[in-house]
């Protein structure tokens, strides 16, 4: 039995002519939408009153009553840096899908791992942000700004990791070869996963970071 | 029968050169939009800071909307895939924004309201 006729007895054909896994992590991505923006919502409608509590602020430099400096906190250029990557990542991806899609596994695999590297940093770099803000003073529950900000910026920085433990599955699978171009399609499920991880950081970089 | 309706899907992904171009594009418009920030918010309070302050929110937005189209487009393959795929994605979106602008103009009437009361 060949391949493609495998393949069509594993999964029949539906009533839309789509693979319904396909539309399925479409749909999951969909509702993934409106999450993302409760919480951007969320973020947005209390940043106007950031300074209602103490600092430290993001963007500002603040003297408590007592006499304690905070200086702002944000490090554009480190989070740029992962934007940046996490943009590359998006990239490096798409060029594994192509490789798994034409059955070269040196593309796949190389670039996969390229993927999941841009992945880590990114999580890597968001674990140091948080550690490095609550040093500064800045907890979950101390003004509102850290509050929106923990919880947004925490929900995605969950879902990266989520990508790069499905990322490196996918990475597994194909060094032991069995994401064959039949499969394809596993790839980039995870591919479509990951892209929309990238294009939520797309509007919540702007959106916290660089608006004030 | 079967083989006539499985034919939306089957549209060819752009190859490696419009993968690059892309990821180009991507860089440039991120650039501009720290870049934007530096003058904004670090430069000097004149000149092109002081003409691109007033507009800088509509113009992150818009690198921002930018940027999640061409994503959407091309690497998620939107523009080649079933249009069944894009409606699943593009519908949530729509009410996404909805809701975000909802909130914030419920939250701004009501600030607006309850100030001279609650202070």
């Amino acid at each position: 039995m060949s391949h493609d006729a495998a393949h069509a007895l594993e999964h029949p054909p539906t009533a839309t002519g789509l693979d319904t896994r396909k539309l399925a992590i479409w749909t999951f991505i969909g509702s993934e939408c409106l999450f993302f923006a409760s919480l951007i919502a969320t973020y947005l409608v209390y940043h106007a009153r950031i300074k209602s509590g103490p600092g430290p602020y993001p963007h500002d430099a603040w003297t408590a009553p007592d006499g304690t400096h905070f200086e702002p906190i944000f490090e554009i250029p480190l989070v740029t840096l992962g934007t940046a990557l996490l943009l590359f990542s998006s990239f490096f991806v798409v060029l594994a899908l192509n490789g798994a899609q034409k059955g070269n596994r040196r593309q796949l695999v190389g670039w996969l791992a390229a993927t999941i590297a841009c992945g880590m940093f990114f999580v890597g770099m968001q674990v140091y942000e948080f550690t490095h803000f609550v040093h500064k003073g800045l907890g979950f529950t101390t003004n509102l700004f850290s509050a929106p900000f923990y919880t947004l910026t925490g929900f995605h920085g969950t879902h990266v990791t989520v990508g790069v433990i499905w990322l490196v599955t996918m990475l597994v699978l194909a060094i032991r070869g069995k994401v064959p171009p039949a499969k394809a399609l596993n790839l980039e499920m995870a591919a479509l996963y990951w892209h929309f991880v990238d294009v939520v950081w797309i509007v919540i970089f702007p959106v916290v970071y660089l608006m004030r | 029968m079967a083989n006539d309706t499985a034919a939306p899907q089957e549209h060819a992904h752009p190859g490696a050169g419009t993968y690059i171009k892309i990821a180009l594009v991507l860089f440039v418009l991120t650039a501009l939009e720290v870049g934007g920030y530096e003058v904004v918010h670090r430069g000097e309070p004149a000149g092109l800071a002081a003409m691109l302050a007033p507009i800088f929110v509509e113009v992150l937005l818009l690198l921002s909307a930018l940027k999640f189209a061409l994503v959407a487009m091309f690497y998620m393959h939107l523009k080649m895939d079933a249009k069944l795929f894009s409606t699943v994605f593009v519908f949530p979106l729509i009410i996404a924004v909805v809701v975000i602008v909802a909130l914030i103009a419920l939250f701004a009437y009501n600030a607006h309201v309850s100030a001279p009361l609650g202070g």
